[in-house]
Formats: structure tokens, C-alpha cells, sequence
């Protein structure tokens, strides 16, 4: 099991992979019971700050500022690192970062690494690329080694296996682990301790071996080259600490300008992503320590679509995003189907707008797909410790998806549908002779009733029933103003 | 064109032309949040960067200004309160109490590693100096100091000089038992960083090793030290 065989390519567009999640009753109580336990945490110590909202906001303009000054801040941030010993290289898509990390391996002769979690690293999908070049990458992480050993699918931005229950983990560590080195214990029980300590002996014999890392980085500082893992499990210090080489991709949203401003971050991110007033533990490393941890450092910044989601003035605030998945977690649709049915490492509402925003909008229809996964009530939103506008977002992301197909011949049906529409609306006389065939449909029986007396039809038929089989269509009214108005209205004005 | 030049055209175009109405930044920095949330008025984000620290083995967090509000022990019954909230243990002694402090802490374990720099002698303790991974992977427990409390999240910071030494000797053993003096304890995140020096290496603790990753159930004791007991010590 080197090669991790699951992949999000080719995967159906949402509305086909919404549906068959939804009919698996497991992963919905799963999710639920989840999603409700991180809910509640987080609104408690949400509770415990003076001024939440307005610390959001402070966040937010931090990143703002830097997003429009980016060059400027990168090139100090490889000023300060080159400074501090490491060694800073550039990547524009996955393929160059892939084949840096991998060179940097062979160049000592490396044929396994250990890794932190990183989403960059999931998106760029390194763990396959190396495994192409012969080289093996072992997650660490608790839930991204559930994942690994079964061969899974991230499920979560925190916590990948957050589709698994804890019988389910058990399985997967007894029959999956051996195979990948220490086994787990004969008498493995589904109690999360042990589960977690089956984890920490089979790791630990990797952390001590191991000679190379990868991680990404929360956060790294332009003005004094460091760079900020924040973790619970410890395995990100074990990997930031042990081996001998430490690699590092980095998104290049992800510099903020002075050691002050993680202030705002690291008092939103903990809250946000696990409830807590602060994780165990926060690694923050500029460069190389003589006698200290890792003698040799890289840092890969990574472009792979940030660039073109900066360039979209109202929808780079998207880039604020620090990964908290606290979006994820208020979600209805999210919590209805999980993660997997969003075909990508970003799933939940900022998978929604994140994915469109680095690959572009109108090359594949899953990911145009994506900024429908929602029913902009705005959780999302309200939650957001960078206040990123995803119900904006999600619109202005429509909209960019019809216009990247108005050409398109021949001519969608709701294209088609609009046409007729502007055609009978642009004419008084066509409105008219319009209005009169739907109140002849207004008077036919049948419907049934909604709230304020209307009716509403459930079925029509195709292609009708493209439209109602996920919504109620009201039945039109058996009189039109226009023609109310010439009864009734004209009368009661001059009396 | 190399990776590097093409990386920065890219991000140039993307801010072409440069946006004509900037968020002003200039009036966020006493954003009214910052002034609530923390309230010591030196906890405040601060432009400058943190003065270097002492080169001494002095630590300079005794030279934190006093805050107004709350009152010096309310703050540090705070960090006493939070560092047990994450299930750690916690305790307070008075330098006269603390050969018996850490006698009882370290009541379980057979072996223990201290850094060179650690004034305070621990009976029986292996000095690290220059330890292999094998041989600290075998150690049960390590007493460090500590560069800054931090009230509000119940967080030790270690920068990892002389009394804390290297990164990996409090990692590798199953026991941390980590000394805070009172005089090091701050209120906030904010007053923690400006003390701090961003060109040492640092690990922010709060609490043991812990998951969240299996049915979002936080469960304590993975790959870290599975306890980590505090002594926070008067001055």
C-alpha cells in the first residue's frame, strides 16, 4: 500500500455524489454527531471573547493588506529566510512543487518521508507524485493515517476521517497495519485512547527512522522568516524536529507581514477549528537552529491557481481562508452529505468557492458545479474568523459559470428557457396572450396547499420535472394583476 | 523565464492595475477588539518588532509591565485555571518548596533528562548534551523552564535557550514537567509575542498531546508527552 490508490479525479459533479452520500444512513450519524460535538465547542469559547467580531475583522484586513501588497511581502519573506539559512524555491503549479520536494529526496538518497498534515501537500497531491519517483510519504497525522491505511479520501479540511466512526477506525488499524510497519496490538478495543496509543506506537518507530519531512505552515512571518505549524498531536513536532531535512510547502496566501500579527490568528484559528482556547501545540521555526532540529531547510512557495483567484478583485478575499474548517462544521449540506461528494482535499462551503477560484471557472463541469452546493443561508459566513463573503462569493461564482457558457451551442435549456422568457417579457402584447394560458393553468384543479393559501404543483412532467424534483413549483394565480387591475383597479383610482 | 520570476509576474498582473481604494489600514491597529479583548494596554498589537532579548541567561519577561486590570493574581489564578482545563497538571510552590515539588512530580518516573542550562539541580537527572533520539526515546521524564505563560489559553512557551533546552528533549519523553515563574506569566497571546524573540525556535504547549480526530472527541496523549505537569513557582 505505497501508492495511495483513492483519488477525487473523475469523480461526478456534486449533484450525483450529493445523492448517493445522502443514502448512506452511517455516514450521515456519523457526521452529525460530529459536526454537533466541534459546533458546540466553538460557540463556547467563541463566547469567552470580549469582541469577537471585531477581531474578525481585524484578521481580515490583515490579510487584505497583505494580499495587495503580496510580491513585496514573499520577497521579504525569502529575504528573511535565505537570511536564516533555508532555502527558498518557487513553485507556479503542483507539478514544479511535486518535482522539487522529490528532487530534494533523491539528492540524499531518500526513499521514505514522513509527513504533517497539509492541506497544500493533499491539494498538490505530492504523496502520489513521490510515489511515482519510488519514494514513500507516511502521514502522521491521526486522522490522515486512518485515511492513508484505509485507503480513503480526505473528508474534512481538520479531520479527514471525520466519515469514520470509531468501530470503523478499529477495523482499518487491524487489518491495515502490519502491512505498513508495527502492527496494532491483538487486543485493539474502538476506546479513542486506544486507538490513539496503537497510533503512537506505530509512528513512533517511523519519527525516530526517518531522515526527511514534509510539512506546510499556518503561517509564515515575511519580516522574520518563521514559520507556524499549529497541531495537537505532536506528530508535527516530531516531524519539524527529528529528522534531518525539513521541507516545507507553502501557499503563497499564506505570508502575513510581522510576528505582531499572529496575535489575531492564532486567538481565532484554535477556537475555530477545534473549539479550544488553544491547541497542544504551536511549532514556529525561522530558518535553521545550529544543534536544534533539522540542519536542512526548504520552503516551497506555491502559486497552483492563487494567482488567479487574486486576480479577481471581489472574490480574493477567498484567500483569507486559514484553514479552519469552521464553515464546514455550521454547514446544512455539509452536514448532510460530507466531504467526499465535493470531489476535492476543500470541501464545505470554502471548498465551494475555493476550488472554482485556483482552477477557474468553465474547464470542468464538477467544479462548476461546486458553487451550487449551497443554500446561501450564510452560516458560513456568520462563522468565518476572516470574514470571507462565501455567500457572495457563491453568487459571483454563478454568475462567472453562466457567462463562461453563453456562447455555447447549442444552447443550454435554462438558456433556452431565459431566451423565451425575454422574448414574452419584452412585449406588452406577447405578456398578455402569456398571462392568459397560466391562469387558464390557475384554474385547474389540483396542487397541494402551501402556507397563505397558494397551491403548488410537486410534479411536472419532463422537463418540467427536472424543476420539481427539488423544488415546488406555486401554481400561477387564476387572475393576473394586469388583468385585476383592468377589472377592479382603474375604477377604485377614480372613485 | 525562472519559476521564481514567473511566480512574482503572476502575482504583478493579478494586482494590476493596484487597487485604488485600499482598505486603511493606518486606524486598524486600536482596532476597538484588540482593546477589549485584551486588556493590558501592552498586550496591544504593536508595529515594532519585539526588542531582542537580554544575551544573557536572564530572561526578560520579569520586565513585563504590571497590568491595571485584572490584578496580577487574578491573572495568574487564570493560567492556573486554564493550563488544568486542558488536563494538565498544575501546581504552585514557593522556591523553598520546590526540591519537594518536583520530587512529587517526578514520583513515577525511573529516568530523567534536563538541559545543561536548568540552574536547579534534579537529583539523579541525565544532563542532555547532545543526546541521541534512541537514548532520549528510553528517558521517562524532562524538567525544563519555561520563556512565557500565557494566562488566557493556559500556554507555556518555550524558546528553547539554556534552561529549556533543545527542542527534542521535550518531546521524546512521556512526562513533561515544565517550571513557569510567576514573574513570567502574561495575560494574553498579544503580550506573549511582543516578548518573544521570532528568531528562536519555539513550541507553544498548552496541555498534553491530544486528538480531536476521532468522532471530534478530544482524547489526550498521542505523539507528545502524554502528561505535562506545570510548577508554577513564586518568585
Amino acid at each position: 500500500m505505497t501508492t495511495p490508490r483513492a483519488t477525487f479525479l473523475g469523480m461526478p459533479p456534486f449533484p450525483t455524489a450529493a445523492r448517493a452520500a445522502l443514502a448512506d444512513t452511517q455516514l450521515r450519524s456519523n457526521l452529525a454527531h460530529a459536526t454537533g460535538t466541534i459546533r458546540a465547542k466553538r460557540a463556547a469559547v467563541m463566547g469567552e471573547l470580549a469582541d469577537w467580531e471585531g477581531l474578525r475583522q481585524q484578521a481580515a484586513r490583515i490579510k487584505d493588506e497583505t494580499l495587495a501588497q503580496l510580491d513585496t511581502h514573499l520577497l521579504d519573506l525569502e529575504a528573511a529566510l535565505t537570511t536564516r539559512g533555508a532555502r527558498v524555491h518557487w513553485a507556479p503549479d503542483a507539478a514544479a512543487a511535486c518535482a522539487i520536494v522529490a528532487q530534494i529526496a533523491q539528492g540524499h538518497g531518500i526513499r521514505e518521508i514522513v509527513k504533517v498534515k497539509s492541506m497544500a501537500t493533499q491539494e498538490i497531491q505530492l504523496n502520489e507524485a513521490l510515489a511515482a519517483c519510488g519514494i514513500r510519504a507516511w502521514e502522521s497525522d491521526l486522522a490522515e493515517l486512518i485515511v492513508q491505511l484505509g485507503d480513503d479520501l480526505p473528508s474534512h479540511i481538520l479531520v479527514p476521517a471525520i466519515h469514520r466512526n470509531r468501530s470503523e477506525i478499529r477495523e482499518i488499524f487491524r487489518t491495515r497495519m502490519a502491512a505498513a510497519g508495527r502492527p496494532a496490538p491483538e487486543d485493539l478495543t474502538d476506546d479513542p485512547a486506544a486507538l490513539a496509543g496503537a497510533a503512537r506506537l506505530h509512528l513512533r518507530e517511523k519519527f525516530l527512522a526517518t531522515r526527511m519531512a514534509v510539512s506546510g505552515a499556518n503561517f509564515a512571518v515575511a519580516e522574520s522568516g518563521t514559520l507556524v505549524v499549529v497541531e495537537s498531536e505532536g506528530n508535527g513536532r516530531m516531524c519539524l524536529t527529528l529528522p534531518e531535512i525539513l521541507v516545507s510547502v507553502v501557499g503563497i496566501e499564506k505570508v502575513v507581514p510581522t510576528w505582531a500579527d499572529l496575535d489575531a490568528f492564532l486567538t481565532l484559528l484554535p477556537r475555530s477549528a477545534t473549539g479550544e482556547r488553544m491547541n497542544p501545540y504551536t511549532s514556529m521555526w525561522s530558518g535553521i537552529t545550529p544543534g536544534d532540529g533539522p540542519q536542512e531547510v526548504h520552503v516551497v512557495l506555491l502559486d497552483n491557481g492563487r494567482t488567479r483567484a487574486l486576480a479577481d478583485r471581489f472574490a480574493r478575499q477567498a484567500l483569507r481562508c486559514i484553514r479552519c474548517s469552521a464553515c464546514l462544521n455550521v454547514c446544512p449540506v455539509y452536514e448532510r452529505v460530507g466531504g467526499h461528494a465535493y470531489g476535492s482535499v476543500y470541501p464545505g462551503p470554502i471548498g465551494a468557492i475555493i476550488n472554482p477560484l485556483l482552477k477557474g471557472v468553465g474547464t470542468d463541469t464538477a467544479t462548476d458545479a461546486l458553487p451550487y452546493a449551497s443554500t446561501l443561508c450564510g452560516a458560513c459566513a456568520d462563522v468565518c474568523p476572516v470574514a470571507i463573503d462565501i455567500p457572495g462569493i457563491l453568487v459571483h461564482l454563478r454568475a462567472a459559470g453562466v457567462d463562461a457558457h453563453r456562447g455555447n451551442q447549442p444552447p443550454s435549456a435554462e438558456g433556452l428557457a431565459m431566451r423565451a422568457a425575454a422574448w414574452g417579457l419584452a412585449d406588452a402584447t406577447r405578456l398578455a396572450r402569456g398571462e392568459r394560458v397560466s391562469s387558464l393553468v390557475g384554474r385547474l384543479p389540483g396542487g397541494r396547499g402551501m402556507p397563505g393559501g397558494r397551491r403548488a404543483l410537486s410534479w411536472l412532467p419532463w422537463p418540467g420535472s427536472r424543476w420539481t424534483q427539488a423544488r415546488d413549483l406555486p401554481v400561477p394565480p387564476a387572475e393576473s394583476f394586469r388583468a385585476w387591475w383592468r377589472r377592479v383597479g382603474r375604477h377604485e383610482e377614480s372613485s | 523565464m525562472s519559476h521564481r520570476e514567473e511566480v512574482l509576474a503572476a502575482i504583478r498582473r493579478a494586482l494590476s492595475p493596484p487597487d485604488l481604494s485600499p482598505p486603511d489600514l493606518s486606524s486598524s491597529v486600536q482596532s476597538p477588539s484588540t482593546v477589549s479583548a485584551h486588556p493590558s494596554p501592552d498586550a496591544q498589537r504593536v508595529d515594532a518588532v519585539p526588542a531582542p532579548p537580554e544575551p544573557t541567561g536572564a530572561r526578560t519577561v520579569g520586565v513585563a509591565p504590571a497590568p491595571t486590570e485584572p490584578t496580577r493574581a487574578a491573572v495568574l489564578d487564570q493560567f492556573v485555571a486554564r493550563v488544568a482545563d486542558y488536563r494538565a497538571e498544575v501546581s504552585r510552590c514557593s522556591p523553598a518548596e520546590l526540591d519537594a515539588a518536583l520530587l512529587g512530580a517526578l514520583a513515577e518516573s525511573a529516568s530523567v533528562v534536563v538541559p545543561a542550562g536548568l540552574v536547579l539541580a534534579v537529583p539523579g537527572a541525565l544532563i542532555d548534551d547532545g543526546l541521541s533520539a534512541a537514548a532520549l526515546d528510553a528517558i521517562d521524564a524532562a524538567v525544563t523552564g519555561a520563556a512565557v505563560g500565557i494566562a488566557e489559553t493556559g500556554t507555556v512557551v518555550l524558546d528553547h535557550r539554556g534552561d529549556q533546552g533543545r527542542r527534542i528533549i521535550t518531546l521524546l519523553p512521556d512526562l513533561h514537567v515544565c517550571i513557569v515563574r510567576e514573574s513570567q506569566v502574561v495575560p494574553s497571546i498579544g503580550a506573549a509575542l511582543a516578548l518573544l524573540d521570532p528568531a528562536r525556535p519555539q513550541t507553544w504547549i498548552s496541555g498534553p498531546s491530544a486528538t480531536s480526530d476521532i468522532e471530534l472527541s478530544r482524547v489526550e496523549g498521542v505523539h507528545g508527552p502524554r502528561r505535562l505537569h506545570v510548577i508554577l513557582l513564586a518568585d
